[in-house]
């Protein structure tokens, strides 16, 4: 075997090596790579430390991001290995990536540091499969305050912090200016309560002469990514204070699907569904608010980026979502990437020194600054909102700072409840179920396996906490 | 055994070694524990605990999984009778043709290489309700637009016409056991006055019945474990309303999604028996009507 290194493509320089990796086991070569193989298969293969040329630790990163936003997490990387000669990140991007850490995690090789999301962080955390960074941040001087707090809460599950942030995320509503400026509407003056939202949403409307939509003022279902959330828009929860008890259905929870209904009725849900079969993937020109054919859309930070891209000469706003009443403050839904150490790592102290390096202002806002996003952490530089390629950014950080702030629950059997969230959204959108039969099928799906989840933490809560706090 | 033969046998087992040590490492083993992990709670990240028969108990009670069995039922019983007629029809055609035949076979066969993966994006688009090219060429014959994939009525109906796109393997298969038949039988059947439809009834299916009985069990196998065409034409949603979630991809969510390795095991073993009955069923019925060569 030619022991030159590994060969990566250029394309992305945080993958090339300063010099040549070192593998261990090198003197192995010679053995048949059939007989190795089937070692391998039979011992099971975890592989040893590997160290570059030069002796610097090497350690796997793993992250689910592709272009744009992965090249500016390699230019951090870059960046991070450029800075000290003691460890080299390697870092890979990775489709499904919670399913390949599961697995990676459960076989005993996991990757160094890994790319989560707020949202995955407490299911693996419960399960003993996250480090706790408690120890380690108190050790080196991180503090909980030194971030935005309704994204330091996305990072947090039962009083530890198991990833620190990477790049956060906020949705707010956009629109269309010459929309509303053609529908006799102020541009600068986007809709302030639900009601509004409601009469502009009218106004924006078109149909043919066959009654089909051709362009439609707002719609809870596109893209539907939150309407799993749709009772925060209300008042409402999805779970009480300590996420015993399911509350999706209740009070105002009731009132947000009931209002759901009524606006299906409004525009006829075969109209709707209609239009939303025409609608085209969201990266893409065909998106329905980047090809003018939406007036009003619930979307994130990001959407900028896709708008620039698709459609630049598209005119937009954002603003807050509407809130229920007149000067009011809407809820917004705030979410984060972020970066955890998995349990089984091998190098843990190089890990939190990648992740502290990321941390810092300066690496932080690069980061955010290339995926178009806003900085986690409290402090921002002046030049950061001023340089910023999304004019509106102030906006998505202040609705993260805001008091509405609110992110996905934090309990364990999330995947489940969305997924009947979801269910339960569709049976009064597409079917016309009504609100409290549709929510009474929720429950009877999931609180039976809710309550067993809790139960089953019960059982292990004295143990796990003890198990957290001496890690 | 001599020397020799014991040489001979450690070579052959030497050999084929690499094809055992797969089979007991990544089939026979997992197999074995998915059964354990069965009976287990089970997260994959925790080590299992034994629950008994908690799984299965849990699945009577399931209205998704009887939802998805449903689905995956009505799927098959649509699917594999047209799928087998098409199957047929196309072969005989094949082989009757006596211009452009190899041409007409890849035709045939060509679609089912496509990745099943880039079949489904494919197909997302040809029955997209607003601008598909299905809905185009019915409104051309004055038949409504459908909006496909969009109804819970009609999503599983979109599915089976964008699964018929890769008869193409069965299609060879059926071609390779028409040119079995031996003339001699056509011929006879001439000579006795049978039209061409008769010599269809009475030669062509009982001599083709062999392959016929095994294209069907095949494909009641592959299509009680359909998933990467659903899952990629609905987002892994199996949308709407559930009305493509079909048997595996909810086993898939529960393994993957909502770590619970231990009910998702469950499911594959009652996948397995459902699949193994059905089977039996289709042997038992077809035992007398299916007729070998030596017969």
């Amino acid at each position: 075997m030619n022991p030159t290194p590994k060969r990566f493509p250029p394309t992305f320089a945080s993958h090339r090596h300063p010099a040549p990796i070192r593998r261990p086991g090198a003197s192995a070569r010679k053995l048949p790579w059939g007989l190795l193989l089937v070692l391998a298969l039979l011992l099971g293969c975890r592989p040893g430390e590997e160290r570059t040329a030069d002796g610097r630790v090497v350690i796997d990163y793993w992250e689910k991001w592709q272009g744009f936003e992965k090249d500016a997490m390699a230019a951090v990387v870059d960046k991070y290995n450029a800075s000290q000669d003691k460890v080299f990140v390697r870092y890979v991007s990775q489709s499904q990536i919670d399913r390949k850490l599961l697995l990676a995690t459960a076989g005993g090789n996991p990757p160094d540091v890994a790319g989560f999301w707020s949202h995955t962080v407490v299911s693996y955390a419960e399960k003993g499969a996250l480090l706790p960074l408690d120890r380690l941040m108190k050790r080196d001087g991180l503090l909980r305050e030194d971030y935005i707090p309704a994204i330091m809460d996305g990072c947090c599950y039962r009083g530890f912090v198991w990833g620190l942030p990477s790049t956060p995320a906020t949705v707010a509503l956009h629109y269309n200016k010459a929309l509303f400026r053609e529908a006799g509407l102020d541009p600068e003056r986007p809709p302030q309560t639900v009601a509004e939202l409601e009469e502009y949403a009218r106004r924006l409307t078109k149909r043919d002469a066959d009654g089909k939509i051709t362009q439609l003022g707002f719609s809870p279902s596109d893209p539907g990514w939150w309407s799993m959330m749709w009772v925060y828009w209300f008042g409402a929860d999805l779970v009480d204070k300590d996420a015993r008890r399911l509350t999706a259905g209740e009070g105002d929870g009731l009132t947000a699907y009931e209002w759901l209904d009524r606006y299906a009725d409004e525009y006829g849900r075969p109209a709707l569904r209609r239009f939303e079969a025409g609608a085209g993937q969201f990266a893409s020109a065909d998106n329905t608010f980047i090809s003018g054919r939406l007036a009003m859309q619930l979307q994130g930070v990001w959407m900028s980026s896709f708008i620039d891209q698709y459609n630049p000469s598209l005119e937009w706003g954002v603003a807050p979502f509407p809130a229920l009443v007149e000067g009011g403050m809407g809820t917004c839904i705030v979410e984060s990437d972020m970066l955890v150490i998995p349990k089984g790592a091998r190098h843990v102290e190089e890990a939190w020194d990648f992740i502290k390096f990321v941390q810092m202002q300066e690496n932080m806002e690069l980061l955010c600054m290339g995926q178009r996003k806003f900085s986690p952490l409290r402090e921002v530089s002046p030049s950061f909102a001023s340089s910023h390629p999304n004019p509106y950014i102030g906006l998505f950080r202040e609705l993260a700072e805001s008091p509405e702030a609110r992110g996905v629950p934090r309990m364990t059997l999330w995947d489940q409840y969305r997924a009947e969230l979801g269910i339960a959204f569709e049976e009064i959108w597409v079917r016309d179920t009504p609100p409290a039969k549709a929510m009474d099928l929720l429950m009877k799906r999931v609180k039976p396996r809710f309550d067993r989840a809790n139960a089953a933490w019960d059982r292990i809560a004295e143990m796990r906490l003890r198990d957290w706090s001496q890690q | 055994m001599t020397a020799r033969e014991r040489k001979k046998l450690m070579m052959g087992l030497l050999f084929t070694s690499p094809w055992m040590v797969g089979l007991l490492s990544f089939t026979v083993f997992p197999a074995i524990y998915s059964l354990y992990y069965s009976f287990c709670d089970y997260s994959v990240l925790n080590p299992p605990v034994f629950i008994g028969l908690a799984n299965y108990q849990e699945l009577l009670f399931d209205s998704v999984f009887w939802k998805s069995t449903w689905n995956t039922l009505y799927f098959a019983a649509i699917f594999l009778p047209l799928s087998t007629g098409a199957g047929i029809v196309l072969a005989v055609l094949l082989n009757a043709a006596t211009r452009w035949k190899g041409a007409l076979r890849a035709m045939i066969f060509v679609p089912s290489l496509v990745p099943l993966v880039a079949l489904g994006i494919l197909w997302r688009w040809i029955l997209n309700g607003e601008y598909g090219i299905l809905n185009w060429g019915m409104q051309l014959v004055g038949l409504p637009m459908v909006n496909w994939m969009g109804e819970p009525e009609t999503a599983k109906l979109g599915l089976v016409i964008g699964s018929l796109w890769g008869i193409g393997n069965s299609v060879v298969i059926y071609l390779a056991g028409l040119q079995e038949i031996p003339p001699s039988l056509y011929e006879a059947a001439r000579v006795d006055g049978a039209s061409n439809l008769q010599q269809f009834r009475h030669v062509t299916l009982p001599m083709l019945s062999p392959v016929i009985y095994f294209n069907v069990l095949m494909g009641l196998i592959g299509v009680m474990q359909v998933f990467a065409l659903p899952y990629v034409m609905t987002d892994g949603a199996g949308g709407p309303l559930r009305s493509t979630t079909f048997y595996t991809m909810y086993l898939f969510d529960h393994a993957f999604s909502y770590l619970n390795m231990g009910y998702a095991c469950a499911m594959a073993w009652v996948l397995f028996a459902i699949i193994a009955s059905l089977s039996a069923v289709a042997h038992r019925l077809t035992q007398d009507r299916v007729i070998y060569g030596a017969n």
